[in-house]
Parts: structure tokens; C-alpha cells; sequence
């Protein structure tokens, strides 16, 4: 341990932040799509119609029983398969995680739609909205401002698992970490360096839930 | 799509010995993480409660530790990193002397992880109990150890239940990631059926399927340990 060698971590700066990126593109671009595929995939669950309801919530049910990394090897193994050819990893695990999120933030997201009180959707009705509409502007942005914390939470959550791109060699930022441990044999340098950027960025991100969860209460 | 159907080969030598030797480790594993994580949940989820300010900060430290560096780096950090930073007698016993190093590596660092994440459950469940309860214990003459042992704890438990068993099949799914250090559970077992036959489908169905049977029979077995523990008056699993 004597010799640690921060030098090593400085010329590795370019390569990891190159890493990082890849990572922080994983992470929101899965956000988005966790957000979007789960928001439908909340209101399928909560349909009166019950075909739709059910295979809802098979879909969440089954994800949600799955280890991530099984999820990515089907991706990593199926996407290239349906689309006819190879289109490269980062698009398989990109789909396999925004697949993945989904189900994880479905639940929020009818944890956070439920919260809303019932008077509030029959408003909507007696105003003459149709459903579509009642949802759109008067459950949906009350649900959404419920859940924004445990949202942003989930999505830290997300960032760290994106490390597990690993498992199919995507360049994210521990595999950049990863690749020049190996090369100069600088394991202990590189892996600390990885562990401590990840655990400041996380820890920065919970404080600012939890801030911004203090100022949503009030 | 071009793809050749067999899903014999799930049944044949030596796949099928490869499949359960993998189910065989997943539940090893899990269950000796499990084992580690309860224990260093209770006792870091004891320390968050605690009055001391010391116990209570390095608790909250541990529990911010574990929680906020991906389980993976942690994996590695456990399984390189170690042996390197340890005495030297103690780190080539880890390298070389260790049996199974594989295994042991990803119990504890699954258990060390898991065990924060029950840590916070158990201390949301100690808090949820109103103060009254503590009062009226320390009032009759319990000392704090048996306030927590006779009175907090055997109600924490109960309500935390269903959190602790979303970790539980939470600690069967992140035992995959034993994989990237070696270990030869269910996740890369059937990635290996699936390099060696070209039969990725079936492989990985394989797999899907055990673990969506483990999630199914881990579920009803807490049901019935949620049902049979339930605190009376409290809103249980009849109500909904």
C-alpha cells in the first residue's frame, strides 16, 4: 500500500472522464425512457381493463425477479437477432436497462399516482375531461410532484447499476478503470479512484434529494 | 430472425449438471450473505437509534459506505483489492491459502452490502414504534439492551417484514454478479451452456425460470411468515 501512486489517477483522467460520460448517457437516456415506459406501464396496471392490467403487471412482476445482469445477457443476446444485425453492445444494454427501469419505475409511479386523492380525478370527470385528459392535467402533475424525490433516488440507484455494463465490456467508467488498471497493473490506484468518485457523486446526489425533498414538503 | 430451436440440450450431460451446480451456489451463497446481512443489519440498525452520538455516527457512516459505491466496484475492491491492503500474511492467505475464495468473497461482500440496506429497515422499523413504548419499558426498570431485546426489536421485526423480504430476493439476484469474480452461480452457469451449445434461448430461459421459481417460493413462504407473525390491530395482509 505504501507505494500508491497518484500520478497514475492524473494521465488516467482523460480515458475515465471519457468513461464517465458513456456512463452519465446510460443513466439519463434510461431515466428518460425508465420514466416514460413506466408512467404507460403504471397506467396499464391501473386500467379497469383487465387484459391490459394483468399483462402490466406480469411484465413488472417478471422483470423485477430477474438479476440485471441476466436481463442485459438476453438483450445483449436477443436485440442483434430481432434487428438482423449487429448493432453494437451499447445499444443492447441501453434497451435492456430502459426495459429494465421500466418495470422498477412503474411501481413508483402507481405508488405515486394512487397517493393522489380520488376527489381529484372525479373533479376532473365532473368538469367534463375525458380519462386521458383528468390524467394529463390533474393526476399525473400532482403524482409527478409526489414522487420526484423517490424518482431521482431510484435514479441513483440506476447510475450505479449501469456499472454493470461490465458483464458485456460497454466502455462505461469502471470499465475505462478497469482497462488501464490492467495495462500498467495499477489495480489498487484505479479501483479506490472509481470507488471514491462514485461514492462522492452518489452521496452529492442523495443530499440533494433530500434537500429538495424538504423544500417539496413545505 | 434465424434461429435453431433445441431445447433439449437442457436436459443433456453435462448441461443440465452445469444448471443445478449454479442453482447450487446461488442458494449457498444467498443464504450465507443473508446470514451476515441480518446480523450486521440489526446491530447497525440497533447503533442508528442509539443515543450515543458516536455509536449512532459511525453506523450512518457504515450504512452511506455501503450504499453509495455500485455493488460491483465493491465486488472487486473485496476480491483485488483486499489481499493487497490487509498484512501481508493475512493478504496471502486471502490469495492463496483461503478455500474457495470465489464463494467466500461474494458472501461477504454481498452480506456487507445487504446488511446496510437491512440496517435501514430496521431502524425505520424502531422508529415507527412511538416513544411511549421505550418510556413505559425504561419506566418498569428495563436497561436499554433489554428495552430493545423484550420490547422494540420483536415489534420491529414483525412490521419490517416485507421490506426485508424484498432485500432477501434482492441478495438472490445480485448473487449473479458473483460471475465477474469467478463464482460459478446459476447467471453464469447458463452463460457458459449458452458459449458452449450456441443455445443462448434456452439457456437463458433456464435461468429466468429459476430464478422467477426462487422469487415465487420466497414470496409465499414470507407470506405465511408475514400471516403468522402478524401484530394484532396493525393493518396485515387480511386487510388488503
Amino acid at each position: 500500500m505504501g507505494d500508491f501512486d497518484f500520478d497514475v489517477i492524473i494521465t488516467a483522467i482523460p480515458f475515465l472522464l471519457s468513461g464517465l460520460k458513456v456512463t452519465l448517457i446510460l443513466t439519463v437516456t434510461a431515466i428518460i425512457g425508465g420514466v416514460i415506459g413506466g408512467t404507460l406501464l403504471a397506467l396499464a396496471r391501473l386500467s379497469s381493463f383487465k387484459p391490459l392490467s394483468y399483462l402490466a403487471g406480469g411484465y413488472v412482476n417478471f422483470l423485477r425477479s430477474m438479476p440485471l445482469i441476466l436481463v442485459i445477457f438476453w438483450f445483449y443476446f436477443l436485440v442483434p437477432l430481432i434487428v438482423g444485425r449487429p448493432i453494437g453492445g451499447f445499444y443492447s444494454v441501453l434497451i435492456a436497462f430502459v426495459m429494465f427501469e421500466s418495470a422498477y419505475y412503474c411501481e413508483i409511479i402507481r405508488a405515486g399516482i394512487q397517493s393522489v386523492s380520488k376527489g381529484q380525478a372525479m373533479a376532473g370527470k365532473a368538469l367534463g375531461l375525458t380519462y386521458a385528459q383528468s390524467m394529463q392535467f390533474v393526476v399525473l402533475p400532482q403524482a409527478f410532484h409526489n414522487m420526484v424525490p423517490v424518482l431521482l433516488t431510484q435514479g441513483i440507484v440506476l447510475f450505479q447499476d449501469t456499472s454493470l455494463v461490465y458483464v458485456v465490456g460497454v466502455h462505461d467508467f469502471l470499465v475505462s478503470a478497469d482497462i488501464i488498471a490492467n495495462r500498467d497493473n495499477r489495480l489498487i490506484e484505479m479501483y479506490m479512484a472509481v470507488a471514491v468518485v462514485y461514492f462522492l457523486m452518489c452521496t452529492m446526489g442523495s443530499l440533494a434529494v433530500r434537500i429538495l425533498q424538504k423544500r417539496l414538503a413545505t | 430472425m434465424q434461429y435453431n430451436w433445441d431445447w433439449g440440450i437442457l436436459i443433456e450431460a453435462p448441461y443440465l449438471g452445469w444448471i443445478f451446480s449454479g442453482l447450487y451456489w446461488t442458494i449457498v451463497v444467498s443464504i450465507a450473505a443473508w446470514i451476515i446481512a441480518f446480523t450486521i443489519g440489526s446491530i447497525v440498525g440497533v447503533a442508528r437509534t442509539s443515543s450515543n452520538g458516536v455509536v449512532r455516527g459511525v453506523a450512518t457512516v457504515y450504512v452511506e459506505m455501503f450504499r453509495n459505491i455500485p455493488l460491483l466496484v465493491q465486488m472487486f475492491l473485496w476480491y483485488f483489492i483486499l489481499p493487497e491492503v490487509v498484512p501481508e500474511a493475512f493478504g496471502a492467505w486471502l490469495k492463496r491459502g483461503m478455500p474457495l475464495p470465489e464463494m467466500w468473497t461474494a458472501v461477504f461482500c454481498l452480506g456487507t452490502y445487504t446488511g446496510a440496506r437491512v440496517a435501514e429497515q430496521v431502524r425505520s422499523g424502531i422508529n415507527s414504534i412511538s416513544m411511549g413504548q421505550r418510556h413505559a419499558a425504561l419506566a418498569v426498570g428495563l436497561r436499554p439492551n433489554q428495552v430493545y431485546q423484550h420490547v422494540l426489536l420483536p415489534v420491529a421485526y414483525r412490521i419490517i417484514i416485507p421490506p426485508l423480504t424484498s432485500d432477501f430476493l434482492g441478495i438472490f439476484k445480485n448473487s449473479s454478479l458473483g460471475l465477474t469474480i469467478g463464482l460459478l452461480e446459476l447467471t453464469a452457469q447458463t452463460r457458459q451452456v449458452s458459449e458452449y451449445t450456441f443455445q443462448s434461448f434456452e439457456a437463458f430461459a433456464a435461468a429466468t425460470a429459476l430464478y422467477v421459481s426462487i422469487t415465487f417460493i420466497v414470496m409465499k413462504i414470507m407470506a405465511v411468515v408475514e400471516r403468522r407473525t402478524a401484530i394484532p390491530g396493525l393493518i396485515s395482509l387480511e386487510d388488503k
